[in-house]
C-alpha cells in the first residue's frame, strides 16, 4: 500500500472509514484505535519526556536496547521483531510503526508523525470526557519543559501555558532543574497543576542557612504527594524526580538540593497515606527510568502503579512486579508526545480491584488539532520563527539518536565537532531525546536545535591522555549497564567521532571497553595525550554553543561522513535487544 | 532511618567536630560527659594505616564482624560529589560500644571510628571523600561482638541523561 493515509483518510472521512474499503492494518487505521470499552471508576492519563515537542514529530524507536543480567530479555529491553512478538503486535501495522524501528522509513511515509501537543489536547479532552466528570486526572512524568529551542529560549515558560491548557493537574521533574531554582520557581507560579517530588532534599547548608522549602522540619523542597479525589475515591499521587539530578547535569544548576531515589523516605510516606489518610489507591508518578522503577516496585511496598518515564521506553503494557506486600504494576509511557498512557482504575474501598492499561499512539494525522492548543503554540513560537525556520542544510539520510550506542544525527554532531574544533576525537552525550529527520527533509534550526537545547550548551577542546579518556567510556558504560539498576542513570553511551571501539556490555566496570583505536588505525596509548572536542559537559566551559557548531557544519555543505559507527559489540549476539547497528 | 529531624543537628555537630569526635546525642544521662568517655581510648593509629577491610578489622578490634540487618546505613547509590559524600548509620543492637567506617577504595581504608558512651543514642552521620567507586562498610561493635553492614557507593565522572 503505498497511498498516503492523509489522502486516504481526507477521501474517506475518518469516522467512516469502514470494513468495506481497504485495512492498512490492524490499530491506528482510523479514528477507532481510541474508542475504549469504558472500565472502572477512575482514568489516570499520563504524558512524560515529552521533551516540549509542541508540534508532531518523527521519532524513531531504538534498534538497540540492551539489558544484561537479569534486564536481558526483558521489556523494555527489546528491539524489533522481538518486541512485536513480546507485545502481540502485528508487524507492517501502524502499532509496529509507533512502537519499533522496523522499516522505520517505509512506515514514516505511511502513518505520519506523531504527537503534538494540539493533537495531545484532542485526544486528552476526549478520553477525559468519555470517562466523565470528576473521574480523570491527567498527570506528566517530566521533562515537559526542555528539548526545543523554543523552550529553552524560553525557560520553559512556554510548556507552563501549554501544560495549562492540556490541564495538566502534577507533575515531576527532571530537566525542568537544568533552569536553575530561579526559573524553575518562577514557572511554577503559573504552573495551575502541582510540582510533586518527593525525593528533592535541602543540603545542610542550605537548611542551615533557612533556603526556601515546602517542609522545613523534612528539608523536602517540595511538595511530595497530593490526593486526589476521582471516581468518588481517595487516589495519592506521589511524585519522584530524576534521581541524579547533580550528577548527570552540572551541579551549578541546583547547588542547594540533593536527590537521591530515596526508597525508604518513599516507603515511609506510601505508609503514611496508607494507614494514616485511608486513601484508597496510590500511585508513584516517576522519572526514575524503567529498570529503576522495576527494582523500586520489588521493595517499596503499598503502591499500586508506577507511572515511569525517564528512559523513553514505549512499553504497551503494565509490568507486574511482585513484592512483600503484594503486586506493583510499572509502566513506561515513551517520549516525545508520541504516546498517551491511559490507565483505568475500579478502585474499591482502601483497594484497586481491577486495571485495564493502554498506551495509545498519538497518531497527527488521525486526531484534528485543537483550535485553543494550536492557537497559542503558534502565537507562541511567532516571535522566534524566522530563527527557527533557517534552513541550515539537508538530511542526507535518515537522521536519528535514539540507541544505545550511537545515532546517525550524532554522528553527524561528532562530524561538526571534529571539523570545526580541528579535533582529533570528538565525544557526544548519549541524551535519549532529540526528533528524527527522514532522508532529504530539509535541516531547520529548529532541528538542530531539537538535538541540542540544553542549558550548558558549550563546546570545548581539551587534551585528554588515552587512559582518560577509555576511563570515560567505561564509566558511562557503567551508568547503562551495571547490573543493579540503580547504579544507572537512564542515558546512553556517549557517542564518539574519530575513534572506534569494542564493547562487552555483559562485563564489569573497567572490563567492557577494549581496542580502542583511532580512526587512522593507531590504537590510543594509554600515555598518550589527544585533541579532544565536545559539548554539555557538567564542568562550566566557555566555548561557541553546539548548535552553532552544527549549523556551521551544516552550512558549509562539506560532503557526509557516511562512515559506520565504529562500536563492534561482544557477548550480545542473542540478545532480543538488538536489532542492527545504532 | 533515624528520624530527619535528627539529623540536620547532629551533622552540624559533626562539621564542627571533626571526623574522629565523639558523638553524643539522644538519650544521654545528666551528669554523664562525653568528653569523659571519649578520653578512655587512645587514637588507633595503627588501624588508620591498614590498607585493607580485613587487616583494618583486625587491627581495630581483632575479630572477625558478621553483616547484620540490624545495622542500618544510609549511602547513595551514586555520590553526588565526592569529595563529600554523605554517610550514616543507625542501629538497633543494643550497648553498642563503637562504630567505624571503612572505604575499601580509599588510600588509607579506615575512615573514622567513633566511641559510643553507655545509653547514648546508636547514631552517627558524617562525611566522607571517596577517590572513585569503592564498597563502603559499617562496623557496629554491640554486647562484645562485633557488626557489619556494606554498600558500594559510585563515584562517576558524570553520566548524561535520558
Amino acid at each position: 500500500m503505498t497511498i498516503r493515509r492523509r489522502d486516504f483518510l481526507t477521501l474517506a472521512g475518518a469516522a467512516t472509514l469502514s470494513g468495506s474499503l481497504p485495512r492498512l492494518a490492524r490499530g491506528a487505521d482510523n479514528a477507532g484505535v481510541y474508542d475504549l470499552d469504558r472500565f472502572g471508576n477512575a482514568r489516570i492519563l499520563h504524558i512524560t519526556d515529552t521533551h516540549a515537542q509542541l508540534r508532531p514529530v518523527f521519532f524513531r524507536e531504538p534498534s538497540v536496547n540492551l539489558g544484561v543480567g537479569p534486564m536481558r530479555g526483558n521489556p523494555p529491553h527489546l528491539v524489533g521483531r522481538a518486541f512485536l512478538d513480546r507485545f502481540g503486535i502485528r508487524p507492517d501495522s501502524a502499532d509496529a510503526y509507533a512502537f519499533t524501528c522496523i522499516e522505520f522509513e517505509k512506515a514514516a511515509g505511511r502513518f505520519g508523525k506523531l504527537g503534538g501537543f494540539a493533537h495531545l489536547k484532542t485526544l486528552i479532552d476526549r478520553m477525559r470526557s468519555e470517562a466523565g466528570s470528576g473521574r480523570s486526572l491527567l498527570l506528566d512524568g517530566g521533562d515537559l519543559w526542555q528539548g526545543t529551542g523554543l523552550a529553552n529560549t524560553m525557560r520553559g515558560a512556554d510548556m507552563v501555558e501549554a501544560a495549562n491548557l492540556l490541564g495538566i493537574e502534577a507533575m515531576t521533574g527532571h530537566w525542568e532543574f537544568t533552569y536553575g531554582e530561579k526559573a524553575l520557581r518562577a514557572n511554577l507560579e503559573r504552573f495551575k497543576g502541582e510540582f510533586l517530588a518527593q525525593n528533592v532534599f535541602l543540603t545542610e547548608e542550605a537548611a542551615f542557612n533557612d533556603a526556601k522549602a515546602f517542609d522545613p522540619a523534612s528539608g523536602r523542597v517540595f511538595k511530595p504527594s497530593v490526593i486526589k479525589e476521582i471516581g468518588g475515591r481517595r487516589v495519592a499521587v506521589i511524585g519522584q524526580a530524576f534521581p541524579y539530578v547533580p550528577i548527570a547535569h552540572p551541579k551549578r544548576f541546583t547547588p542547594d538540593w540533593k536527590f537521591g531515589i530515596r526508597d525508604e523516605e518513599l516507603q515511609k510516606l506510601v505508609d503514611t497515606h496508607r494507614n494514616d489518610d485511608k486513601v484508597d489507591a496510590v500511585i508513584l508518578l516517576s522519572h526514575n527510568g524503567m529498570d529503576v522503577d522495576l527494582k523500586l516496585a520489588s521493595r517499596v511496598t503499598g503502591i499500586d502503579v508506577i507511572l515511569g518515564g525517564h528512559t523513553h521506553d514505549a512499553v504497551p503494557q503494565p509490568i507486574p512486579v511482585t513484592n512483600p506486600a503484594g503486586v506493583t504494576l510499572v509502566t513506561n509511557a515513551g517520549s516525545n508526545g508520541k504516546f498517551l498512557a491511559v490507565l483505568d482504575l475500579d478502585i474499591g474501598k482502601g483497594k484497586v480491584s481491577n486495571v485495564r492499561y493502554r498506551l495509545l499512539p498519538v497518531f497527527s494525522e488521525l486526531l484534528k488539532p485543537d483550535p485553543a492548543m494550536q492557537a497559542l503554540i503558534d502565537k507562541t513560537r511567532e516571535p522566534h520563527a524566522a530563527g527557527l525556520d533557517e534552513k541550515t542544510g539537508v538530511a542526507d539520510r535518515l537522521l536519528y539518536r535514539r540507541g544505545n550506542f550511537s545515532g546517525s544525527m550524532d554522528q553527524l554532531i561528532c562530524d561538526a565537532l571534529l571539523g570545526d574544533l580541528n579535533a582529533e576525537i570528538a565525544l557526544s552525550p548519549g541524551f535519549r531525546w532529540g526528533t528524527t529527520a527522514l532522508a532529504g527533509q530539509p535541516l531547520t534550526m529548529e532541528d538542530v536545535l531539537a538535538q541540542t537545547a540544553v542549558t550548558y550548551p558549550e563546546t570545548y577542546v581539551q587534551t585528554m591522555t588515552g587512559g582518560q579518556i577509555k576511563d570515560v567510556l567505561e564509566d558511562i558504560c557503567d551508568n547503562l549497564f551495571n547490573t543493579d539498576p540503580y547504579y544507572q542513570q537512564g542515558g546512553d553511551m556517549v557517542r564518539v567521532g574519530g575513534l572506534s571501539y569494542t564493547c562487552s556490555p555483559a562485563e564489569s566496570v573497567g572490563k567492557r571497553i577494549s581496542d580502542v583505536k583511532l580512526d587512522n588505525g593507531h590504537t590510543l596509548e594509554a600515555g598518550k595525550r589527544y585533541k579532544v572536542a565536545g559539548w554539555a559537559s557538567v564542568n562550566e566551559q566557555t566555548g561557541a554553543p553546539i548548535w552553532d557548531v552544527v549549523a556551521r557544519h551544516l552550512r558549509s555543505g562539506k560532503p557526509p561522513n557516511r562512515a559506520p559507527p565504529g562500536v563492534t559489540l561482544k557477548g550480545v549476539e542473542d540478545n532480543p535487544g538488538i536489532a542492527g547497528q545504532g | 532511618m533515624t528520624d530527619v529531624k535528627y539529623s540536620a543537628t547532629r551533622r552540624l555537630i559533626l562539621q564542627g567536630a571533626g571526623a574522629v569526635a565523639l558523638v553524643g546525642l539522644g538519650n544521654l544521662p545528666f551528669g554523664l560527659t562525653p568528653a569523659l568517655a571519649a578520653a578512655n581510648d587512645k587514637y588507633p593509629e595503627e588501624a588508620f594505616k591498614q590498607k585493607s577491610d580485613t587487616d583494618v578489622i583486625k587491627t581495630l578490634y581483632g575479630k572477625t564482624a558478621e553483616p547484620s540487618d540490624k545495622v542500618k546505613m544510609d549511602a547513595p547509590e551514586i555520590a553526588e560529589n565526592g569529595a563529600v559524600v554523605p554517610i550514616s548509620v543507625s542501629t538497633t543492637l543494643a550497648d553498642v560500644t563503637s562504630v567505624a567506617f571503612l572505604v575499601s577504595e580509599n588510600p588509607n581504608v579506615l575512615i573514622a571510628k567513633y566511641n559510643i558512651p553507655a545509653g547514648t543514642l546508636p547514631s552517627v552521620a558524617n562525611r566522607i571523600k571517596m577517590a572513585k567507586t569503592s564498597n563502603v562498610t559499617v562496623l557496629v561493635e554491640a554486647g562484645g561482638k562485633l557488626y557489619s553492614a556494606s554498600k558500594e557507593v559510585k563515584v562517576t565522572v558524570g553520566g548524561c541523561g535520558g
